[in-house]
């Protein structure tokens, strides 16, 4: 037998593969067994009992909401946007790629502070928001409007090098047969990019969930009213309320790893399409 | 349906892609676009179809002024290098999709889509294919379903975009044969970009050669081949080689004076004689003096290699200043053992044609 001139030594190999596992370990699994140990720590009553209390209830119905109206906004405005950067050419398309990244690239407390300059009491729209009656901060629309901005890349990123890789040729192809721009993109382009899509959407749920920074910057920590699942999580562990801290957090770990399942299965299904983009993003 | 084209022009940049381009085109033909990359082929190809819009210039389908009208108004089919088939859809579906994307009005009903499709299978000779999902085909293969998908909406023209770039050369070949066959059968006027002048000499009805975005000439493979318009045809459409001189007399001296030969009925001034490989005869080398002072015709060279090719010996030759080698196909090699290197030889050009020098 020939050997694979990329194969190295058994010993190099081992070495690494238990560096890899023991990192793993070490960095992410026990710390999450540490936070499911803590939050059972005074058994499943304790837990439960953390989890009904109104303030925690409130805060879990909190970030569901905030999810549930993110998720759809960036998926529209993701693809919208993914597409026209993907399939046209203009003045200022590199600068607003760029852009794109900007929440990923600036500290969530920077984003959070930015809304703060704009909506609060001394900021811009301070007089007409005040004069309408619109409370943007220190209330539900200014967390999701964060929310958005935080999460806003992830299906865009998702989407665009895919879109690229797919090329515009199969769109042409059903406009030159007759097909409206309507049949053109629910019948070609979106089949072709949803699974990338759902993929997009998954990581941007994720985050959305998790969102602290900049949320925290706007939501005026009003128990009850304004706190996210994050927040409680800190509030409740700045109290010393350990268990109910960590029951909450395991309630958002469980949130976790139900995305990291359905992320698992989209990868090994359609891995190829997801591996295309990713190939193009790095 | 016939299509006229006139004045087209577009640029890009400083760049014209098409140059006041006029063509007509008559129902039923098929014609070649061809040209090296740049030459505004495919250009020309995506104006008429609607991809691109003129920056001047009129496309006429029949009567029907075209140039405003929209890829999907224009009913055209078009066929791209890369198949563009759609990846989520089977073969039968793809075929389809031209007809079920109809308005309902003028949507033919399930069976008749069904009818058609089965039809177009058995034209594109895949009727077990149906059921098929593109990445399941070869390229050859591909390339006939975007065929079919494209002939399935009864198009007014078909239009190829380099359909046989992507394919291996055996596949190419017969491909070619296969879509001359078929455009008999249909009779579909059609249009294909080439860059490959064998593949326009051996398909096309008739041959557009382009350079920089201006036609070059317009003509039956037979014409393009045996009376190149300019040089610049001559050099694209085969091999050849060019040796600067000047006419007088009907009398062809290169420009150091080494080779001579006849160019009757040529006009006298400085020219451009091209020869295409298998136009010489050899002379007798016995009338080759050492001291060179032989003065009958012909082109004299110093032997610098031969290849041996699967139907011929082509010869490398120097010949005079002149950087580039020419070459010299023996077709009839059994009789004609290949000179040496190094060896004198004395070549008289059996046809040449000869293009004013534009410098």
């Amino acid at each position: 037998m020939i050997d694979d001139p990329l194969r190295e030594p058994a010993w190099v190999r081992w070495t690494l593969i238990a560096l890899a596992v023991g990192a793993m370990v070490l960095l992410v699994l026990l710390p999450l067994l540490m936070v499911l140990s803590a939050a059972f720590g005074e058994g499943f009553r304790a837990w439960w009992a953390a989890l009904e209390e109104p303030d925690a209830r409130s805060a879990l119905s909190l970030t569901l909401f905030t999810v549930a109206i993110v998720l759809p906004i960036n998926a529209v405005f993701g693809t919208l946007m993914a597409w026209a950067l993907a399939r046209f050419r203009f003045r200022g398309k590199r600068l607003l790629l760029s852009l794109i990244d900007l929440p990923f690239a600036v500290s969530p407390v920077v984003a959070g502070l930015c809304l703060v300059l704009l909506f609060g009491s001394q900021g811009w729209f301070a007089q007409w928001l005040a004069a309408h009656d619109i409370k943007i901060l220190f209330a539900r629309p200014g967390i999701v409007l964060a929310t958005l901005f935080i999460t806003f890349p992830f299906v865009v990123r998702e989407l665009i090098p895919l879109m690229e890789q797919q090329g515009a040729d199969e769109e042409l192809a059903a406009r030159s047969l007759g097909a409206s721009a309507w049949t053109m993109f629910s019948r070609v382009t979106l089949p072709n990019i949803k699974w990338g899509l759902l993929y997009g959407v998954l990581l941007c749920s994720a985050r959305a969930m998790g969102e602290f920074g900049a949320v925290s910057v706007v939501s005026g920590h009003i128990r009850g009213l304004t706190n996210t699942l994050p927040l409680h999580i800190e509030i409740l562990y700045n109290e010393f309320d350990t268990t109910a801290a960590f029951a909450a957090a395991s309630l958002l770990s469980g949130l976790a790893l139900v995305t990291l399942v359905v992320k698992f299965w989209i990868e090994s299904r359609h891995g190829d399409v997801i591996a295309a983009s990713h190939r193009r993003t790095s | 349906m016939n299509l006229t084209l006139r004045q087209l022009g577009k640029r890009y940049g400083a760049i014209a892609a098409l140059d006041a381009v006029d063509l007509d085109i008559a129902s039923g033909e098929l014609i070649a676009l061809l040209g090296p990359s740049g030459s505004g082929k495919t250009t020309l190809l995506r104006v008429i179809a609607g991809l691109l819009s003129p920056d001047s210039g009129r496309v006429l389908f029949g009567e029907r002024e075209a140039t405003r009208l929209s890829l999907r108004e224009r009913n055209v089919g078009f066929v791209f290098q890369h198949y563009a088939l759609f990846r989520h859809m089977t073969v039968a579906e793809n075929i389809a999709f031209g007809l079920r994307s109809r308005p309902r009005a003028r949507r033919p009903d399930k069976a008749a889509i069904a009818r058609r499709v089965d039809e177009l299978l058995q034209l594109i000779q895949l009727p077990e294919f149906g059921g098929r999902y593109p990445e399941q085909l070869s390229g050859g293969q591909k390339q006939r379903v975007a065929l079919a998908r494209a002939l399935a909406i009864d198009p007014s023209v078909l239009l190829l975009d380099e359909p046989f770039g992507a394919l291996d050369a055996k596949v190419r070949v017969e491909l070619r044969r296969w879509l001359r066959r078929l455009h008999e059968q249909t009779g579909q006027t059609t249009l294909f970009v080439t860059h490959d002048q064998e593949e326009a000499l051996e398909l096309a009805d008739r041959v557009v050669v382009l350079h920089n975005g201006r036609i070059e000439q317009v003509g039956t493979p037979d014409q393009i081949y045996q009376s190149p318009a300019s040089g610049y045809v001559f050099e694209f459409i085969g091999r050849g080689n060019a040796l600067e001189g000047v006419v007088r007399d009907g009398r062809f001296v290169s420009g150091d004076g080494t080779s001579r030969f006849a160019a009757q009925g040529i006009a006298d001034g400085h020219v451009v004689a091209q020869l295409r490989p298998h136009d010489f005869e050899r002379v007798d080398s016995g009338k080759i003096d050492s001291d060179g002072s032989d003065d009958g015709d012909g082109i004299r060279a110093r032997v610098l290699a031969s290849h041996l090719r699967a139907d011929r010996i082509t010869v490398e030759l120097a010949v005079g200043e002149i950087a580039k080698p020419f070459e010299w196909d023996m077709i009839d090699s059994t009789d004609a053992a290949p000179p040496k290197v190094g060896e004198r030889v004395i070549l008289r050009p059996t046809r040449a044609k000869f293009y004013p020098r534009t410098a």
